[in-house]
């Protein structure tokens, strides 16, 4: 069990530097640098977004609102202040997501279940409203566009490669959470939070933890994504954004911790895809969806897993 | 005799239905004994209040000589009270060993950790396993709970309580659901853990070969009401226990 466990670890990781380290060596254009950062970023939202849904239980309809607040320091910071200021905005945004969600976290963590989800759906539509009214100072709907990244991180491969880093360490960040003591104390909240209380812990506070924690990287992911695109937009905060990574979650499997970044993989991929090819691509989308999540209910690395599990223990009886 | 655990007048009303009605006793710190009663007399719910999950009405109740009644669950568990569920709790998706472990790991504060694997945490690790071992479950360590036999599960959750070093341990129909050869096995298991564990143990049972087996003392609940109080053999013989609960067969 634990070494099926290392195989897929090292499986994944494996996987993972070959398939996005070759990118730039093989990527026929820019476009496929792009569409390959746009997998790393999401993937990393949405297992972050999954330490809530999948690990804890909570599912957040609104972390859009930090992916928005990451993007907005870096755009706002770089029009104002000039491009040296990149870096260090995308460090802003990751501190102002902790102290924001700390303090939206007291509030909706008293309440549990779909209450928790509209909560936390109407601070996002609200975050976005905001941005979408203040025009002086967002640029309301147009966005801000130019954003640059400073000196060599300017290029395209090596923003790449800078995001890649940072991805690849956040997620390794979030595997050594899931298997520490609060990982399973997360886990243990979502499928008994009374006994939980009864070992003496505090299940709201733990809640809090966990939603602090999932923010800061939504808010990273929304910084670096501003310099993958060039420009940011206040759909980044619609509560679109927030059901998309919820969407990436489900198709790859919630209970899975390598789950959601395959289901963003495969998101972009079709969406990409799809959209190519004609102009009801959202509808195409949704039938696709439809499908697998009624076909493939664990998500598809759930499946795989499931399918894996069945396959081994066929092979057992008959041996 | 030195008190770990007092009630005293303790009452609670749910809407118009008196659950617990005046209940006063005293447990003695390393005794063993057991509370009995018909379906509904208010069991569980005294275990609820004692262990803070709810609140009584009025009354008192003092573990070690300190006021706990309106204390919470996360209080009262740290002050060394423990429980079993009569509902088996436990966290189905999670090893046998973690089931036990997560409870360790809080007993020692650890909880918070975050950068550091559970199986790195070698004191509750170890703790872990020991417990597994006196509750014969270390052959399937590395098995989902909720795979496990239920009798099996019973024994689960009461080592989820075990993991917390509890002073006081309280068992919510401990072998309810087993077989009456689990339940022998169970009734003798309660008794090595009670000794090996140094425990204060309460239980409620409906199972009387495993109550007048065990039990220093038998307390009898009826209608949220403690009707009688005694030795084992005390409560055999008192009519009104008899009329009330035991019936003629156990004479
Ligand atoms: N939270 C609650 N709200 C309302 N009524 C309750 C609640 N909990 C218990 N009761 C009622 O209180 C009475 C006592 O219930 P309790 O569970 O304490 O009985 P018990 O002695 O443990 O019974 P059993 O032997 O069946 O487990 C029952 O009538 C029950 O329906
Ligand atoms: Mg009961």
């Amino acid at each position: 069990m634990k070494h099926r466990h290392r195989i897929k670890e090292v499986g994944f990781w494996a996987l993972f530097f070959l398939v996005f380290g070759l990118i730039p060596v093989f990527a026929k254009s820019e476009y496929h640098l792009v569409l390959a950062n746009h997998i790393l970023i999401w993937g990393m939202f949405a297992m972050a977004f999954n330490m809530l849904f999948g690990v804890t239980g909570m599912l957040s309809f609104g972390q859009a609102l930090y992916y928005g607040l990451g993007a907005y320091w870096v755009g706002l910071m770089v029009k104002t202040f000039g491009e040296a200021w990149f870096l260090p905005a995308i460090g802003f945004g990751v501190l102002s997501a902790v102290l924001l969600s700390m303090l939206i976290g007291l509030l909706v963590i008293r309440v549990s279940g779909v209450y928790f989800t509209v909560l936390t759906l109407a601070f996002g539509q609200l975050a976005w409203q905001i941005t979408f009214k203040w025009y002086h100072f967002t640029g309301g709907d147009d966005g801000i566009q130019g954003i640059m990244a400073p000196g060599i991180l300017g290029n395209h491969i090596v923003y790449y490669c800078f995001t890649l880093l940072l991805v690849a360490v956040s997620i390794w960040i979030l595997r050594r959470l899931v298997n520490s003591p609060l990982g399973l104390t997360l886990r243990c909240i979502r499928q008994n939070p009374d006994r939980v209380r009864f070992l003496g812990r505090r299940v709201r506070r733990n809640q809090l933890r966990i939603y602090v924690i999932s923010s800061s990287f939504a808010a990273l992911a929304g910084g670096l994504m501003s310099g993958v695109n060039n420009s940011i937009h206040p759909d980044m905060f619609y509560w679109t954004t927030s059901g998309e990574v919820i969407l990436m979650g489900v198709i790859g499997g919630i209970g899975q911790f390598f789950g959601p970044f395959i289901g963003a993989a495969v998101i972009i991929i079709i969406q990409d895809v799809v959209g190519a090819r004609t102009e009801y691509w959202s509808l195409i989308i949704g039938l696709v969806m439809m499908t697998m999540v009624l076909l493939l209910p664990r998500g598809l690395v759930g499946e795989i897993q499931a399918f894996m599990a069945r396959f081994k223990s066929g092979a057992g009886n008959r041996g | 005799m030195q008190p770990i655990l007092e009630l005293d007048a303790v009452t609670k009303s749910f809407g118009g239905l008196r659950v617990t009605s005046g209940v006063s006793f005293s447990i003695e710190k390393g005794s063993i004994s057991a509370i009995i009663g018909p379906n509904g007399a208010g069991k569980t719910t005294l275990f609820n209040q004692i262990t803070g999950y709810l609140n009584p009405d009025h009354g008192r109740i003092v573990f070690e000589g300190e006021d706990i009644t309106r204390l919470s669950t996360r209080e009262i568990v740290a002050r060394g009270m423990g429980r079993a569920f009569q509902v088996t709790s436990f966290f189905p998706e999670e090893t046998v060993l973690d089931n036990i472990r997560v409870a360790c790991l809080s007993r020692l504060n650890m909880t918070r950790k975050t950068m550091k694997s559970v199986s790195e945490f070698t004191d509750a690790t170890d703790k872990a396993f020991s417990i597994l071992e006196s509750l014969g479950l270390d052959k399937q360590a590395d098995r989902q709970a909720f795979e496990l036999a239920h009798g099996d599960q019973k024994l689960l959750d009461i080592g989820i309580a075990l993991g917390l070093e509890p002073k006081m341990l309280l068992l919510d129909e401990p072998t309810s659901g087993m077989s009456p050869e689990e339940r022998l096995l169970t009734r003798n298991l309660i008794q090595k853990l009670w000794k090996e564990f140094n425990l204060t143990l309460l239980f409620i049972e409906h199972d009387m070969d495993t109550v007048f087996g065990i039990a220093q003392t038998v307390r009898v609940l009826q209608m949220g009401r403690l009707l009688a109080e005694g030795s084992p053999e005390e409560i055999r013989r008192n009519p009104e226990v008899i009329t009330a609960y035991l019936g003629e067969e156990v004479l």
